[in-house]
């Protein structure tokens, strides 16, 4: 394709390498002015990569970007932004206790001569980009009281406010809930109308499908294809990023279900800030069967791991296990009562980050036999062990036992962790947003586990903000809002729509559960 | 240039770095004040390794900073912050000298008494600390430095009491002698050892000058011991991976505010054993007055500081800050140099290891610009 002015972001011949590896070779990309590009890839193919160089983060080592058809030279994220080029991270860089209107300002705050922040004028100028592009946020709500979803907004409206013509959003549905996803591409649709260019960061391909012009597929490093996605299905997207084909819906037979394994009775826990958080919620969970709980972040689901993990307190009712009572004892003594728990932050609570893999597989087990007599490590058991567990859950690079976790990518993290949960043969595993974060080959791998061991007759609790995943994975439905469940369904027995009413705090008419 | 890169990122490499800039800067501060640096570091050196007896006191200086370096190490390892190694061993000090002084058995007795009372009282001061974090949340840094002084003021109120103090003097009456852990304390002075040490001329210097005592072997076990207890236990397992991620820690039920507990009386009871070593092996044997903090403690901190946390490490950063101290005072009593350079050679060294950081970075650029070359 020619370098033209037709076109916002032109990159030619784009490589970098980091040590010896080499993520990005050779990776040509053409964005039409006024459209919606989106960069598909799994996790670590060089999406990020690239758009951190068209960013100014990293330089490549070789290739030219052309910005409307002329040479530019983009040395830091400074220069990005003068020459128009604004970027929204998957992690939000927002003061937590400032308002909407000063993290929208800051870093480029309209002054008097005196040097004086003019509020007046910035708000004016704030409100101006607000009503243009049709975004709903209050300039003085603070940023700690506000939702992801509109903190996002903040993130855009801060791009916009820099005068930036061409958006790259990173990730920029994983945190958000479906209807949020719905208003984004809202937003996204109308800044496009008013002229701007967004390239869109993603391997979800739904979303593709429903908001982009334009479809650019990465795989390790090389430019695979570009594609029309309204002219192309799921499969064929999802098979050009992963490289083989892919089954998308979850195989599974239909749940046998057993005896109740596992029961909460009008269970009250508090948050932080001593509101009730899980307000009266009960819920069973049977032997081989997946019951999964839809709904909203922060409607107490992070509470409710952390009471049954009993790391919260339960103000009232009863948590049972095997008819045990568990609630507000010890984490040790959930562990020993077979609870196994993949978290939903496999950095802060799954892993010791600076731990080698085998001593993170070892974590709930290092003063159990074989890994230790008499309170000395055996470090040959544990290197047996592990290496078992890295061959059977195929954790890559093979080899790994002695490396840190750190080193390993998101995605093998994950595997480390559900190889340590599944084999401490829990009877209730409980799978927090197992698959946040993960590409399409790693998230069929995940599901395929979970199936597999509500197969073996386990119990599990899945709980996910991914209305997709509970709807295709779980045996049964829960969904939770304000801390109650609202409504509980039957595989098959209730559509999306339904079950988005019930996270949106609607009421339950007619729905029997 | 990969190698390099590699060297410059092991600890130790930054360690000698920034010992070299210690020297430099000092250095630099000598030829301000009008004085030869080297002539200086020469009489450093001479005052560390001229005579047997000389290398023999460098030893016996290091070995309670050796083990209050390993103190405040252990509770590095897992991510607390023992400031109050200077009290834990005050404290100790006090209780071993009180006991020491009014116990007299035999000294198979005596000598695992007083030293399992230092480790205990350096491990109660400890676990004060311990608690209060495990407990109420405090911070140790807080705590510690109140227990320092509470230490001090404690240990100056004991010694003046009438039931130890010596008359005409600033201390106590020193310990039994029984409780001496010296080499061979009676029989270097009897004739038949005197006999034997005419024969071997440094060994009589070293034996008969200084007070050869067996801490520096205990110190060395204990790096060992420590070693062991961090790498090769369970609990030492649980400790450092409460120290690495507490919240991941707590997830899967180790019971984190235990191993704080835990590990802030070991800390301590090393702490505690150092103190034991010092008023057990060298004169004068008793406590005295305190004008301010011997910095037993603090220069522990500077000791683990230097080794990274290491604890072989701590052996010869902690022979290092010996040597210093007691090869200092060489440098004025020859060139008349204030020995107060020494204190700001070790300020510096602590001071470029604080800023070790720096030479990872470098040598990640390094890494970095041979990679784009590549």
């Amino acid at each position: 394709m020619e370098i033209s002015d037709a076109y916002a972001v032109q990159m030619r011949g784009i490589t970098k390498t980091f040590g010896s590896f080499r993520a990005l070779d050779h990776v040509d990309l053409d964005v039409k002015k006024g459209t919606i590009h989106a960069l598909l890839g799994e996790n670590g193919a060089g999406k990020s990569t690239l758009m951190n160089i068209l960013y100014g983060f990293y330089k490549a080592d070789g290739g030219d970007i052309y910005l409307n058809g002329r040479k530019v030279r983009i040395k830091d994220p400074n220069t990005a932004i003068k020459h128009g080029i604004g970027m929204v991270h998957q992690h939000f860089m927002l003061v937590e206790n400032f308002t909407v209107m000063q993290n929208v300002i800051l870093g480029s705050e309209v002054t008097n001569r005196l040097g004086v922040i003019d509020n007046k004028k910035a708000r004016e100028k704030v409100m101006g980009i607000v009503e243009q592009y049709g975004f709903s946020v209050d300039p003085d709500a603070k940023i700690e009281d506000i939702s992801v979803g509109m903190q996002q907004r903040v993130e855009i409206l801060k791009a916009l406010y820099r005068g930036v013509d061409i958006l790259i959003l990173d990730e920029p549905t994983a945190v958000l809930t479906p209807q949020e996803i719905e208003d984004l591409i809202g937003i996204m649709h109308n800044l496009v109308k008013n002229g701007k260019t967004i390239i869109l960061i993603t391997h979800k391909l739904k979303e593709i499908r429903q908001s982009s012009d334009v479809c650019t597929i990465i795989r390790r490093g090389k430019l695979i294809d570009t594609v029309n996605p309204q002219k192309v299905d799921e499969e064929t997207l999802a098979e050009k990023m992963v490289g083989h084909s892919v089954k998308l819906i979850v195989d599974k037979t239909p749940a046998q279900p057993g005896e109740t394994v596992f029961e909460i009775d009008n269970l009250s826990v508090k948050d932080r800030r001593g509101l009730e958080a899980v307000n009266g919620l009960s819920l069973k969970v049977h032997k081989g069967e997946i019951l999964g709980i839809a709904g909203v972040d922060g409607n107490g689901q992070e509470e409710l791991v952390e009471a049954v993990m009993c790391l919260a307190k339960a103000e009232n009712g009863t948590i049972k296990i095997n008819g045990n009572e568990i609630q507000n004892t010890t984490p040790a003594n959930a562990v020993k009562n077979k609870i196994s728990t993949i978290p939903e932050d496999r950095q802060r609570r799954g892993l010791v980050m600076n731990f080698s893999c085998e001593q993170n597989m070892i974590l709930e087990k290092y003063n159990q036999p074989p890994f230790s007599k008499k309170g000395i490590l055996r470090n040959g058991e544990v290197r047996k062990y592990t290496s078992e567990l890295i061959a059977d859950y195929d954790i890559r690079p093979s080899g790994c036992e002695a490396m840190p976790a750190r080193g390993l990518s998101g995605g093998n993290q994950q595997k480390l962790i559900i190889a340590r949960e599944i084999s401490n043969d829990p009877d209730l595993l409980i799978a927090v947003q197992p698959t946040r974060g993960l590409d399409v080959g790693a998230i069929e791998y995940v599901h395929k586990m979970l199936v597999r061991e509500r197969d073996k007759g386990k119990a599990i609790l899945l709980i996910s903000l991914e209305l997709d995943e509970v709807m295709s994975l779980s045996d049964t439905i829960a969904v939770i809002y304000g801390g109650k469940i609202a409504g509980t369904f039957k595989q098959g027995q209730a559509d999306e729509k339904t079950i988005g009413l019930l996270m949106a705090g609607g009421e339950q008419n007619a729905v029997n559960s | 240039m990969q190698l390099t890169a590699k060297i410059l990122k092991k600890p130790i490499t930054s360690a000698l770095i920034s010992v070299v800039f210690g020297f430099l800067v000092a250095a630099v501060v000598l030829s301000a004040a009008g004085y030869n640096p080297w002539q200086a570091f020469g009489a450093l050196f001479s005052g560390m390794f001229a005579k047997p007896k000389y290398f023999s006191n460098v030893i016996i200086k290091a070995t309670p900073i050796i083990l209050t370096g390993l103190s405040v190490a252990f509770a590095f390892k897992t991510s607390l912050f023992n400031i109050g190694a200077e009290g834990q061993y005050i404290f100790a000090a006090m209780v071993v000298t009180l006991l020491g002084m009014k116990l007299n058995m035999p000294a198979v007795l005596q000598i695992p008494v007083l030293v399992l009372a230092g480790i205990a009282a350096g491990g109660i001061w400890g676990g004060i600390v311990g608690i209060l974090k495990a407990k109420y949340g405090i911070h140790e840094v807080i705590t510690s430095i109140m227990l320092n002084w509470i230490a001090l003021y404690l240990s100056n109120y004991v010694v003046n009491l009438q039931a130890f103090h010596q008359p005409n003097s600033t201390g106590t009456y020193p310990i039994n002698t029984s409780g001496y852990v010296m080499l061979l304390p009676t029989w270097k002075y009897s004739d038949s050892g005197k006999a034997f040490l005419k024969r071997i001329p440094w060994l009589k210097e070293v034996m008969l000058k200084t007070d050869v005592n067996f801490g520096i072997l205990v110190a060395v076990l204990m790096a060992v011991l420590m070693w062991f207890v961090l790498y090769r236990t369970t609990k030492g397992f649980e400790m450092r991976a409460v120290g690495l991620n507490r919240d991941a820690a707590e997830f899967v039920g180790i019971n984190v505010n235990r191993s704080l507990l835990e590990s802030m009386v070991i800390s301590g009871a090393l702490s505690g054993l150092a103190a034991a070593m010092s008023v057990m092996g060298m004169a004068p044997h008793n406590i005295s007055t305190l004008a301010a903090f011997e910095n037993n403690g603090f220069n522990g901190l500077s000791v683990a500081f230097i080794a990274g946390g290491s604890p072989v490490g701590c052996i010869f950063a902690g022979l290092l800050f010996g040597g210093f101290l007691y090869g200092g005072k060489n440098v004025q009593s020859e060139i008349g140099a204030p020995s107060e350079i020494i204190d700001i050679m070790i300020g510096t060294i602590v001071f470029f290891v604080a800023l070790s950081t720096v030479i990872s970075k470098i040598a990640d650029r390094l890494a970095k610009g041979d990679a784009s070359h590549a």
